[in-house]
């Protein structure tokens, strides 16, 4: 069997034999059963749940692959919420043709990715769609988290004051796509961000539950999520440049191709409010995780030019950061 | 510590009121980026001259573009193009109604598209000074070497010396731009210096621009004309005689009208009689085009430095980014779209 054919999907002996040789064998856990729904343990609290959908050309790029992001994002989006993933749900479209030693190393990657968030896939789902009906594979999960108690956190949240904190440095996951897709014969050593941050998340909220919001810069980048927050929560956010971490090689290619670096995608950073009076010990905390050694404050929350981003440059003057939208960036995930 | 210096120098002016006019769309972005005119002294202007392709490209050309597309050709261009109005409609909207636009990032990309579609005919849009001519002259010479029969370019380019001598009143001194220079090297701004035209050429980072605009205005205080290379580690003063090269075995100058500023004799290019067969007008016998651009819109006005976007009546209202009226609000380039991004701070 080297490519996906429609009876793989038809519900027949292919069908579990797909099953049985790439879900199950990298997946493999006590819930995931052949049964129409996984039966799983209620957490004691309230649970977060969230869906996302994941298309990326290329499916394999330095520092990950389309099957690791599947899994990072939905983690992601629950860890943003203070919520401990528990259970993912996977669910496969395949474009006739595909081959299959590239599923079985997809398949392979999310299995890996979600023992290392701690996260078990309990159900599944796999269609197959005609030549040129789909492009190659989607994926998309879904997953439930329990909240971890006396937590409150929203983009509403964010306060006059609180210190705007980046996880890591910014926009290495929308570069590293630029570059693999080769359409700018730029080469340059940059490496996807994609990771899962609950573990991060977790550590900041084990030290202090006073944190406003956290969210993931994932497409659009950190520039729409302060614009976002900016928004939900009436304040305006003023930036710092030369605080913003960015990664020299990133920053490089940003330069010639006249991008944005707070524009790009981020797969594994995410933005964080919290009082400033906490913001050196969050800083602190996150520097010492796997995926956060880059942590910063970059910034506060301000009372006036509500809903704006401003942008203290690195000659002392405040300019307005440009509103997302517009621009003609490729869709990169 | 490089910035502080040239800092210094720009707030401690105290000579006459000056204009500095950057006539480079990406010095003009650069500039709103850093934020540089909001530390400037009241008696230094900084203006935005004619300096990006798309903006100084005018209505007629897009109507040609629109004609080709809309006779089957291919169209190949650089992204920010698309959307600039024409007359009737932008490439945008002539794609909308089924003809094919495709954005390349090198005229070079479109030759390989066109060999590699032997059934189509492919148009690449030729816009941009000296720093971009050179790809397409490379383009149709490798086509011709090549045998190539279904490429074609629709030349637009022009070439900056004329046009600052048109300027010449607009500004004191101009902050020449970084990349034509590496092109045409340093002899030209000795030439102008001679005619009584001064200023300097300039890089891009912030470190950059503010040196440039400091030693101009020193020079501008010592009272003579002056030409000075403030970007040396890619200026020399030769320039790149290759590119110059490629241009004159390939093209010729002609005049070209300037979008908001008029005809300026000898700053156009055309292909010479060597490559008339790659010519898109000749070959598609495009008809003359009076291109009409909307009568409210001033992008003329804000080329010329004579207003300033937020007093144009169309600006921020009926012409943004998203939805834009004028070239300088397409173009990521152009003076509007700059003032837009960076500079709409509410009071």
């Amino acid at each position: 069997m080297d490519t996906i054919t429609l009876a793989h999907g038809a519900g027949g002996a292919q069908t579990s034999d797909l099953i049985t040789s790439i879900f199950r064998r990298h997946f493999d856990n006590a819930y995931l059963t052949s049964d129409d729904a996984a039966v799983l343990p209620a957490p004691s609290g309230r649970i977060a749940m969230t869906t996302d959908g994941f298309i990326v050309q290329p499916r394999f790029f330095p520092g990950g692959d389309v099957g690791r992001l599947s899994i990072c994002g939905t983690v992601n989006d629950l860890s943003c919420m203070g919520a401990r993933p528990l259970y993912l749900t996977c669910s496969f479209v395949i474009e006739e043709g595909f081959p299959v030693g590239e599923l079985d190393r997809i398949v392979s990657s999310m299995g890996e990715t979600a023992r290392e968030a701690a996260v078990v896939i309990v159900a599944g789902d796999t269609k197959v769609a005609g030549k040129g009906q789909v492009d190659g594979l989607f994926i998309t999960t879904a997953g439930v988290g329990e909240l971890l108690p006396g937590i409150d956190l929203s983009g509403k949240n964010a306060k006059p004051g609180d210190a705007v904190i980046v996880t890591g440095d910014i926009g290495r996951h929308g570069c590293a796509i630029l570059l693999a897709r080769d359409e700018f014969g730029i080469e340059a050593d940059v490496t996807s961000d994609d990771a899962p941050l609950w573990s991060a998340v977790e550590s900041v909220l084990g030290h202090t539950k006073d944190v406003h919001a956290f969210r993931d810069a994932t497409r659009g980048g950190v520039g729409t999520v302060l614009y976002e927050i900016a928004k939900e929560s009436g304040v305006g956010i003023r930036i710092d440049r030369g605080k913003i971490p960015v990664d020299p090689a990133v920053g490089g290619v940003c330069g010639m191709l006249g991008l944005e670096p707070l524009y790009l995608a981020c797969e594994g950073t995410m933005v964080c409010f919290a009082p400033a009076d906490q913001a050196d010990e969050i800083v602190r905390i996150l520097r010492k995780g796997k995926y956060t050694a880059n942590a910063a404050v970059i910034g506060e929350v301000t009372a006036d030019h509500a809903e704006r981003v401003t942008v203290r440059t690195e000659i002392g003057a405040e300019t307005l950061l440009p509103p997302p939208g517009g621009e003609l960036l490729p869709r990169i995930c | 510590m490089e910035n502080q210096k040239a800092l210094e120098r720009i707030r401690n002016y105290n000579g006459k009121p000056v204009r500095i006019m950057e006539v480079c769309g990406t010095h003009t972005h650069a500039v709103f980026q850093y934020g540089i005119r909001r530390i400037l002294p009241e008696s230094v202007r900084l203006i935005s001259g004619p300096g990006c392709p798309v903006c100084v490209t005018e209505t007629g050309y897009i109507d040609e573009a629109v004609f080709l597309a809309e006779k089957g050709a291919v169209i190949a261009t650089f992204g920010d193009l698309v959307r600039v109005p024409g007359t009737e409609k932008s490439l945008a909207g002539a794609r909308a109604e089924g003809a094919k636009v495709k954005v390349v990032y090198s005229p070079l990309d479109a030759l390989e598209y066109a060999k590699t579609h032997p059934e189509e005919q492919v148009v690449f849009l030729a816009v941009g000074f000296e720093t971009t001519a050179p790809a397409s002259c490379l383009a149709v010479k490798k086509a011709k070497r090549e045998g190539v029969k279904n490429f074609y370019l629709l030349v637009a380019n022009k070439t900056m010396d004329q046009a600052y001598r048109t300027l010449k009143d607009s500004a004191d001194a101009f902050l020449y731009p970084g990349h034509v220079s590496a092109i045409t090297g340093m002899g030209i701004y000795r030439e102008l210096m001679r005619e009584g035209i001064s200023g300097a050429v300039c890089g891009f980072t912030s470190g950059e621009i503010l040196t440039a605009l400091a030693v101009i205005l020193k020079r501008l205080e010592e009272g003579k004309p002056f030409a000075e290379n403030c970007y040396p580690r890619v200026v020399t003063e030769e320039g790149s005689p290759a590119g110059r090269a490629l241009i004159r075995e390939t093209m010729e100058p002609c005049d070209a009208v300037w979008r908001g500023i008029g005809n300026i004799p000898g700053s156009g290019l055309r292909l010479n009689s060597d490559y008339h067969a790659f010519d898109a007008r000749a070959a598609f016998r495009v008809p003359q085009m009076h291109g009409r651009p909307n009568p409210a819109c001033r992008c003329g006005d804000v080329l010329m430095g004579r207003i300033t976007p937020d007093q144009c009546p169309l600006f921020g209202k009926k012409c943004t980014p998203l939805v834009p009226v004028g070239a300088c609000m397409v173009s990521s380039e152009g003076t509007c779209s700059a003032y837009y991004k960076y500079d709409m701070l509410p009071e």
